[in-house]
């Protein structure tokens, strides 16, 4: 059986599996209830300042695709809109009664050193594990100068990790928004504030849709709309990507990663792993099934592991990175070339208007007696891979990797007018 | 022992009639149908389409239904087959369609539920959007069509689109042919084949003279002269006879006629026999007993002379009739009426085989009896060429010949439905309606098409 326990800068847990700082993680009953359910710890949703924020009613909007609800989900809620004392006192008992668990409280004050010096003995003193620093929230508090607003500037990144790490013997997770250019930036500030992991993304700033009859954006509260944050799984693929450009950045030096971004299912916990980071936090998908979803995510993941010989959370982490490189490394002579499994195919023709009207025109259409009949033709297929996404049967399509003449990048291309000439030696 | 014929109406109560009598697969809710159409793949070329005789854009229809264009997707159908409504409740999908749908491939008996998506598509229209079509100017051209099934109703609406006058004339009181009194009653529930001809006839331009009947009331040469194009869809007005000893006792009928006088009826005055005998293999065979079953028949017994294979009813169309309770009994060939005292008592089978070739044989010695009350024969509808007997209208093997065009070899008379050569189908009389009305358009408004005529 795999190893599941994690040790994510001192903060320990009994699986990597943690809430992230959201609805699910807003008190004491939610909490308990997730920790009974066997999550690995939680992410208090974020505390600010008294007098608390007031969030609307009409909070989320939903991105429906074919069928299946929730791929994307976006709200316009703000942190915890309870008294610091209530959420300080909540913290202090679930701790005392969950001591295994990873108890992590999100922060968000005032970009102001005393506001942050006002806040962290209070939080220690309930005993939690450690801090995330809330720079993400990309709408309410970042008008407010808060969240987005500071994750966005990395000179207050690195400012403020800097006051909290002067300021407090806890492990400080900075938590990093999606809603800039290069996340290295961001990253690269709270190292040098002194932050002791990051964890990413934060929802990304969204309208989820319109309403056609009203005219207004969604959720509608009381005739207007507003920008949202955006995540779930559509989200996943710019979490893994902005968390795999941290875990292989050399001037990084591998800085502990929480991954969060649309993690739904234990493979999607294990691409996140794989792609750099140590826990993973989830808030979408528990919010659409409830937190019996960690069950199948802690039982997949082990199952995974042993299946591939993977004894503990370290043998996966960051195992994908040296294979995630520049696009210039790439060899331009890799050929891959589909190919159609004719006993499988059901002859619905999505490949070929796919190829002949969008792609490079390298399916052929025949008629064989009544049955129609779709063909390869290997000298034009590029290899793109789409006629095989397309298809709606599985491995009906295949991609055929071609024997490799040697390598041949970009840099070195004879059609790049800045190509780097090989040494003759 | 003395038996009295026992054929009575009145067998169930109002409410069980209406059960019986009700839509036999109700139609999708809305969130059944966004689920079914989100099913489909979207093919390219779809087969689906290629299968339907009208050659309904299935594919773009459903897309329409998945992201909420009910219009859309009802026009898409409506303009194909403007019958679409009551296509999508009596064809028999399982051999058009929905048999080619490709998830068969991936599991077998699992296809997109076209036809039901069909329903709910031109029910939305029925129900939110009146008649979708407008009518290009009026052309002062007045064409006559003879027959108001399918074939005639779908041909009136196209020539009215063209901006043409159609006179619709039918020996019934009624518009609808076979869909107002031929098709099951549970198939076309809640009147809907009349909301359906009022629904077309919104388009305008559409006349209708019932209580007309052709070859008596009116003739053929008259109609030439009167209209500058002639449609005949008259449809199968015959009924084959089967030719054996009491044909013509009391309580023997035809099946189209039992069913007709149950469609146009009230249910509770169509007398049905306890025990039924319907002798055929075919779609008008299986409505008749299990219509007489629903009715209130005790024993419904169909016999076929052949095998499964051979039975032209469609095999959903049997699993309905067994599933209804009725007996089926194959390779058995009637041989005559049984009497007692005079009366209709059963019916005498021979049982048959297929002989090495495939043809079947019967052994006259070896019979048997199955008992009956009533028997309603569904050997095969005719086409009755009286109405046309004296005009230069050519028929083969007893159906109206016709060109690619629809002609007749009666210059500016065109013909289609039931009453052409092709498969008896209500989609099939449709496409024949719809592209004779696209051949007369065209003739009309080329005016030397017709002289340069020829097959
Ligand atoms: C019992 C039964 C059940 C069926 N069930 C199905 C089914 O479930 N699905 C399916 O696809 N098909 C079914 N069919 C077949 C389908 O009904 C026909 O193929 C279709 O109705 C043919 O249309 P049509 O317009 O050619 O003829 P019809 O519908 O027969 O219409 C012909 C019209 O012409 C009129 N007419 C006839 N002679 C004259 C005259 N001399 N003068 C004036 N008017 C005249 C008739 O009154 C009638 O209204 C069934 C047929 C029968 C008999
Ligand atoms: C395979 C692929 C290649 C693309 N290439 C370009 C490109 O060269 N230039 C560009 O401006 N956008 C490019 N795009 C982005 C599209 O123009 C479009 O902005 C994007 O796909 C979002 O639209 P959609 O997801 O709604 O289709 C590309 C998109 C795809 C999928
Ligand atoms: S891989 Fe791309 S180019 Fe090759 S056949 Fe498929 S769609 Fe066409």
């Amino acid at each position: 059986m795999a190893d599941l326990r994690s040790n994510f800068v001192g903060i320990k847990s009994p699986n990597p599996f943690w809430l992230a700082s959201a609805p699910p993680t807003d008190k004491e009953y939610n909490v308990r209830r997730a920790f009974e359910a066997g999550w690995g710890g939680v992410v208090w949703k974020t505390l600010g300042e008294d007098p608390p924020v007031v969030n609307v009613s009409s909070r989320y909007g939903s991105l429906n695709y074919n069928g299946t609800r929730m791929i994307g989900l976006n709200n316009i809620e703000l942190i915890s809109d309870r008294p610091l004392a209530t959420n300080i006192a909540e913290i202090k008992d679930v701790k005392r009664d969950y001591p295994d668990r990873a108890v992590v409280v999100s922060l968000m004050v005032p970009c102001e050193e005393e506001s942050w010096k006002a806040i962290l003995p209070i939080v220690e003193d309930t005993g939690a594990d450690g801090i995330e620093l809330n720079f993400g929230c990309p709408h309410g508090m970042s008008e407010r100068n808060m969240g987005a607003a500071v994750g966005q500037v990395p000179e207050y990144v690195e400012m403020v990790t800097r006051w909290c790490k002067q300021n407090t013997r806890m492990p400080v997770i900075v938590k990093l928004t999606p809603n800039i250019t290069n996340i290295l930036m961001p990253a690269h500030a709270a190292l040098r504030g002194g932050a002791d992991a990051v964890s990413l993304i934060n929802t990304i700033q969204s309208v989820i849709g319109v309403d056609l009859d009203r005219m207004v954006p969604m959720p509608v509260v009381g005739g207007k709309g507003t920008h949202g944050g955006y995540c779930g799984p559509a989200v996943k693929p710019i979490a893994l990507r902005m968390i795999g450009d941290i875990a292989r950045d050399p001037e990084l030096c591998g800085i502990p990663i929480s991954g969060i971004g649309g993690i739904s299912t234990w493979r999607d916990a294990a691409e996140f792993l794989a792609m750099g980071s140590s826990t993973l936090q989830v808030c979408t998908a528990a919010m659409h099934y409830g937190f019996r979803i960690v069950d199948d995510m802690i039982d997949g993941l082990s199952a995974w592991m042993d299946e591939k010989g993977y004894a503990t959370l370290e043998d996966v982490t960051g195992r994908a990175i040296p294979n995630f490189v520049p696009w210039n490394k790439l060899n331009l002579k890799f050929r891959t070339i589909a190919n159609i499994d004719q006993e499988a195919c059901v002859r619905c023709g999505l490949c070929y208007i796919a190829c002949e009207d969008t792609s490079h025109q390298s399916i052929s259409k025949s008629l064989v007696g009544n049955e129609r009949r779709y063909e390869i033709i290997e000298e034009e297929c590029v290899g793109c891979n789409l006629c095989a996404h397309v298809c709606p049967v599985d491995d009906c399509i295949t991609m055929q990797p071609q024997p490799v003449d040697g390598e041949l990048t970009w840099p070195e291309h004879p059609n790049n007018p800045n190509r780097v000439v090989a040494a003759v030696s | 022992m003395t038996r009295t014929p026992d054929i009575a109406s009145s067998r169930l109560s109002d409410a069980e009639l209406v059960v019986n009598f009700s839509d036999a697969h109700p139609p999708l809710t809305k969130e059944q149908a966004v689920v079914e159409a989100e099913r489909c793949f979207f093919c390219y070329d779809a087969p689906c389409t290629e299968a339907c005789p009208t050659g309904i854009d299935i594919p773009k229809f459903i897309r329409a239904i998945a992201t909420g264009n009910m219009k859309g997707s009802a026009r898409t159908i409506l303009e194909s087959n403007i019958l679409g409504g009551s296509c999508a409740r009596v064809c028999p999908t399982e051999i058009l369609c929905e048999e080619k749908c490709v998830h068969n491939a991936r599991e077998e008996g699992h296809p997109i539920r076209i036809g039901a998506l069909q329903r709910h598509a031109t029910d939305w229209q029925m129900d939110h959007g009146g008649q979708p079509f407008t009518r290009a100017p009026e052309t002062g051209r007045r064409i006559a069509i003879v027959g108001a099934g399918p074939a005639g109703l779908a041909c009136a609406h196209r020539l009215a689109m063209h901006g043409h006058d159609v006179m619709l004339i039918d020996a019934h009181a009624q518009p609808g042919g076979l869909n107002e009194y031929g098709v099951a009653a549970y198939k076309l529930a809640d009147d809907f084949a009349q909301r359906e001809v009022d629904f077309l006839m919104k388009i305008g331009g559409i006349s209708f003279e019932g209580n007309r009947k052709l070859g008596q009331d009116f003739s053929l040469t008259e109609l030439r002269r009167d209209y500058d194009a002639v449609f005949l869809s008259m449809g199968l007005a015959g009924v084959r006879a089967m030719g054996i000893e009491g044909e013509a006792l009391d309580g023997v009928q035809d099946a189209v006629t039992f069913i007709e006088a149950l469609r146009s009826r009230d249910k509770k005055a169509v007398p049905v026999g306890r025990q039924v005998v319907v002798i055929g293999g075919g779609n008008t065979a299986v409505d008749a007993a299990v219509q007489a079953r629903r009715l209130g028949a005790d024993d419904v017994t169909l016999v076929y002379r052949r095998g499964h294979e051979q039975m032209s009813a469609t095999s959903s169309e049997r699993e309905w009739a067994q599933t209804n309770g009725v007996t089926v009994r194959l390779w058995s060939s009637p041989s005559r009426m049984v009497t007692e005292d005079g009366v209709l008592a059963g019916v005498e089978f021979s049982r048959g085989k297929a002989t090495a070739d495939g043809r079947a044989t019967y052994d006259p010695k070896d019979t048997f009896i199955v008992p009956a009350d009533m028997v309603l024969k569904a050997v095969g509808q005719l086409f009755v060429t009286d109405p046309i007997s004296g005009e230069s209208i050519l028929v083969e093997n007893g159906r109206i010949v016709v060109d690619r065009s629809y002609r007749t070899t009666m210059e500016g008379v065109y013909a289609g439905g039931d009453c052409t050569v092709g498969e008896d189908l209500t989609v099939a009389a449709v496409r024949d309606g719809r592209d004779a009305a696209e051949a007369m358009h065209l003739a009309l408004s080329t005016p030397d098409q017709s002289e340069t005529s020829g097959q």
